[in-house]
């Protein structure tokens, strides 16, 4: 128990510049700072899911039988947030994007399986480990599904990468580099249209 | 209908999930994302059976099975949750939960053999996918990613139709 009280005041140290550089070699380890905070992180983002209500089974359930749109609410506005804050700090050089690789055929098959298993688990992979946290016993079951689900999936990854991986592999695009529009042009038009949207659900659902 | 169906409005939730995205960015030069831990973990059991066999899988070269960042968040997730709960007075501690419950009775196996069957089902898309609800979800949406874009409503699509199909019987 000598560790954590040494911890806080070496995570207000910022080290920018060594930073960057511990996390461009991929294959190196993170350091035991990044894992703390790691885990720092970890902890609010379950508290914050609890505390949004959706580590709930009727939440989510609530939300596939479109009688209860917490979800979505939660999700919609971390993604504004979220989406003017990454930009505005990449604008001023502080972060990089991580823009996942597009593989439309395998984003679909992929999206709506995943679908199904939410649907059948009534908790996703990180609102699951929250649940769990909060005492829904039930999400143990859950989670060793994942586990082997995932396992599952590694067995198939060869033949995955080589077969419906490639169709409609377009790399790490996003949405205004596929609509040929400019970046602050796209961001113009999308982020009110979110806003707006958030609104129409709040009017809608309340 | 409620307002809220937590404790926090969905809205605050949300906001604050969105600056601590923003932090996770900053300091740690990661999105949040928490479907490729649960296949580093399967990855670390699948070490004590063979580590050979493990290793020659594909996606086990892409992201070994070890503990690192995305692990460690979400170690600290349940932790967080309980955290909440307690301070919340809404420790649950049931192993059936209640909607469940009214619709398919008290028996605690059914609720396990579709949690497990949904888990696996969901732990195959989230890798078939790229992500899952955070992954893509959020930290790839809010990138702007086509493919976050093209699977959060895929998601969508495949829980409503199987929500509405399971509740049906």
């Amino acid at each position: 128990m000598t560790t954590p009280e040494n911890v806080p005041p070496v995570l207000i140290i910022p080290l920018r510049a060594g930073e960057q550089q511990d996390m461009e070699a991929p294959g190196k380890p993170d350091s035991a700072r990044q894992l703390v905070l790691a885990l720092v992180f970890g902890i609010a983002f379950g508290f914050l899911l609890q505390k949004g209500g959706v580590a709930r089974y009727e939440v989510l359930m609530g939300q596939f039988f479109l009688t209860d749109f917490t979800v979505i609410k939660v999700m919609l506005t971390a993604i504004i947030v979220g989406m003017l804050g990454i930009f505005s700090l990449r604008a001023l050089g502080l972060v990089e994007l991580h823009v996942k690789p597009t593989h439309y055929a395998a984003n679909i098959v992929g999206g709506l399986l995943f679908g199904v298993g939410l649907g059948l688990l009534g908790y996703c992979p990180g609102t699951g480990v929250a649940a769990l946290g909060q005492g829904n016993c039930d999400a143990i079951a859950g989670i060793i599904g994942l586990m082997a689900g995932s396992y599952l999936y590694a067995e198939t990854s060869g033949y995955v990468a080589s077969t419906i991986q490639k169709i409609g592999s377009r790399g790490e695009i996003t949405l205004p580099e596929l609509l040929g529009i400019r970046l602050s042009i796209f961001l113009a038009a999308f982020v009110p249209a979110l806003v707006l949207a958030l609104f129409a659900l709040a009017r809608l659902a309340p | 209908m409620q307002s809220a169906s937590g404790a926090w409005s969905p809205y605050l939730v949300g906001t604050l999930i969105g600056l601590l995205s923003m932090a996770t960015f900053y300091f740690s030069n990661k999105p949040l994302s928490v479907s490729t831990a649960y296949a580093r973990l399967a990855g670390m059991v699948g070490n004590l059976f063979s580590r050979r066999h493990t290793g020659n899988l594909k996606s086990y070269q892409d992201t070994p099975p070890k503990i690192e960042w995305g692990v460690m968040l979400v170690v600290g997730m349940p932790l967080g949750a309980w955290l909440a709960a307690v301070t919340g007075g809404e420790i649950t501690g049931v192993w059936v939960p209640a909607l469940w419950e009214q619709h398919f009775g008290p028996d605690v196996a059914p609720r396990l053999g579709v949690a497990l069957v949904g888990g696996m089902i969901l732990g195959y898309g989230a890798r078939l996918a790229g992500g899952c609800t955070s992954g893509h979800g959020i930290s790839g949406a809010l990138q702007l990613s086509v493919g976050s874009w093209i699977a959060l409503p895929c998601f969508f699509v495949g829980a409503v139709a199987t929500a509405y199909l399971l509740y049906r019987f």
